[in-house]
């Protein structure tokens, strides 16, 4: 064995397209590489485990399909209807609480999904399995006799031990503590550089999507809303609702107008230029822009620095939230939105920052992103400064 | 001692747990996993002969286990021999008066079992029947163990059902527990008594084992 790659040679991607209109209503397209990571992230009810159960063919919807490389696990389109139960899809499955077998030992756990591995072999592998998620000693151990961490690395090692075509991960670090959560998160990504099959993972926590996956699949209600790498996801998320969803702040409603200068982007008594989109809309138009916090440039007060003849605005310090080494800043500029970014906490006091004070910034034209309108004129955020 | 109502009652509650059990195993499971119409009236027809006086439930059944009524009359029909008075009428009437005995705990330990396990085996590419033989029923082991010493111990103390269906023929349907309501009639109190006893005993072995075994798994403390 040796590996941790795959044996079952030949692994391809696992493609989603699936739909219903309810009971649990669906509507999700996402892709998945070999070897690559895809969280499918979004709140509570928004459809993720259904789709992973759905993937691992505990869960029939009403249309679609699901496949992994040539094969169709599941097709239900246009009269046709065909559904490969869970044992014949080689998946690994690792499920929220584990699921692991009580009266099985952590060894017999293991060895319990290897019935693809001659008899004779199985118990030496499934040692290995344990060894390569750092078990060995405690192979004779029952579940209830093994910490969180290790009852997870049992479900893992489970998983895998299956020698699957995918692994699907099911809110996999939830129940455990922060530090052990750390420790398995490091782990994870380590072991991924060892198998090459798509690995997708269910999360509602988007610090641990960010730092895992390769590709971020944001759900809502049970539609997939977009896919793309975090960093693309971050900058450029498809509308209001998938920034609101990533947590996003610096969401504003904005008007296309032509000035003497050309194109700008009316925002309040300010005139911004955008570096991409604006010669697509209409003039007049109305749409909702995001500006990743990393664009928003302060000006410091001795010197000038790079970028200040961009889109300078004029705003005044309503909150400041000190979090260790950085500070969360709020301005509130004069039509009363409020532009949010995070600065290292020493910067904020060599600029002498106060509440009340009075600032400008730059919004770097180039982050500067647009989307469709929102249909409530009010930005996302704007609830937060009644806290 | 009557040694032959002895016999009679041992041989009656194994065949009766031994009938029994696969289907509380079957109708347990069902009852505890699915959902469908008419679930709630199933419970209640399977509980019915907990609360149902014996005599009520084994006047019915001498009803219907006369040649002339449509069960009497299909098991003539089938073996050629009659219910009432029979063997083979007491052993029918136990297994209809211990359904709640045999069902209810298994039923019990199945929904105990998390949904999610009988995923996880599928997921491992266990089948539905390795995932019932590996996975479910070790678990529901101690269920079906209750189930068992309940079953048996009921059918040995049976009463009511047994004396309306079968009457007291010797060898053939007099249990232990009617012979000791003959001997207590017969004013032998000590033959009464040395049978008595004998029940106790065996009903408290049946239930001391089945209590004893079910807190020897190493997995399930901790």
């Amino acid at each position: 064995m040796g590996s941790l790659a795959s044996a079952g040679g030949r692994v391809g991607n696992l493609t989603v397209d699936v739909y219903q209109a309810g009971p649990i209503p669906l509507k999700a397209t996402f892709s998945c590489a070999p070897g690559e990571l895809l969280a499918l992230v979004g709140p509570s009810g928004s459809g993720k485990t259904t789709l992973l159960r759905t993937i691992a063919g505990l869960y029939q919807p009403q249309q679609g399909r699901v496949s992994c490389g040539e094969k169709a696990w599941f097709l239900a389109e246009e009269g046709q209807h065909h559904s490969l139960p869970p044992q014949a899809r080689q998946i690994g499955m690792v499920f929220q609480d584990y699921a692991l077998f009580p009266h099985l030992t952590a060894q017999q756990n293991v060895q319990l999904a290897m019935g693809h591995v001659p008899r004779a072999q199985r118990s030496a592998q499934a040692a290995q399995w344990l060894a390569n998620v750092r078990l060995q000693g405690l192979e004779a151990r029952y579940p209830s006799e093994l910490s969180g961490g290790q009852r997870q690395r049992v479900a893992l090692a489970r998983a895998l031990a299956r020698e699957p075509q995918a692994l699907l991960l099911d809110e996999p670090f939830s129940a455990v503590d922060q530090v052990t959560r750390r420790r398995l998160q490091r782990e994870l990504a380590l072991l991924r550089q060892q198998i090459s099959i798509p690995i997708i993972l269910v999360t509602h926590d988007l610090e641990e999507a960010t730092a895992l996956a390769d590709q971020i699949c944001v759900l809502h209600n049970g539609v997939s809303l977009q896919q793309g790498s975090p960093e693309a996801l971050f900058r450029r998320p498809r509308s209001a609702t998938v920034a609101k969803l990533l947590d996003r702040h610096n969401v504003f409603a904005g008007k296309i107008v032509e000035t003497a200068a050309g194109r700008r982007l009316q925002w309040g008594e300010w005139y911004l230029e955008v570096a991409n989109g604006l010669e697509s809309g209409d003039i007049g138009e109305t749409l909702t822009w995001y500006l990743p916090p990393s664009d928003i440039v302060l000006h410091r007060r001795e010197r000038p620095s790079q970028g200040e003849r961009e889109n300078p605005v004029a705003a005044t310090v309503s909150e400041m939230v000190v979090l260790g080494s950085m500070t969360s800043i709020s301005l509130r500029v004069s039509h009363g939105d409020m532009l949010r970014f995070d600065i290292a906490t020493h910067a904020a006091k060599r600029n002498q920052l106060t509440l009340g004070a009075s600032v400008y910034v730059s919004l770097l034209a180039e982050g500067i992103h647009l989307m469709p309108a929102q249909p409530t004129s009010q930005a996302p955020h704007n609830k937060r400064t009644l806290l | 001692m009557d040694w032959s109502a002895l016999s009679v009652s041992l041989r009656l509650a194994a065949l009766t747990c031994l009938f029994l059990l696969p289907l509380g195993i079957w109708l347990g499971r069902l009852l505890a996993t699915a959902q469908f119409r008419g679930k709630g009236l199933c419970e209640a027809l399977i509980a019915l002969p907990l609360v149902l006086p014996p005599t009520v439930l084994g006047f019915y059944l001498l009803q219907q286990f006369g040649r002339d009524a449509p069960l009497g009359g299909a098991w003539a029909a089938l073996t050629g021999g009659g219910l009432n008075f029979t063997f083979s009428g007491i052993l029918l009437a136990s297994l209809i008066a211990n359904l709640p005995f045999a069902i209810q705990p298994i039923q019990r330990a199945f929904e105990h079992v998390p949904a999610n396990l009988r995923e996880a085996a599928w997921c491992s590419g266990l089948s539905p029947w390795q995932t019932l033989w590996r996975i479910e029923l070790p678990l529901v082991w101690p269920g079906i163990l209750s189930a068992a010493a309940l079953t048996f111990a009921h059918t040995l103390g049976e009463f009511g059902v047994i004396l309306l269906v079968g009457g007291a023929i010797d060898g053939e349907t007099r249990t232990l527990s009617i012979a000791i309501y003959d001997r207590v009639q017969a004013f032998d109190e000590q033959g009464a008594a040395s049978m008595s006893a004998l029940l106790l005993v065996i009903s408290l072995a049946t239930l001391g084992l089945v209590y004893g075994l079910a807190g020897k798994r190493r997995w399930a403390r901790g």
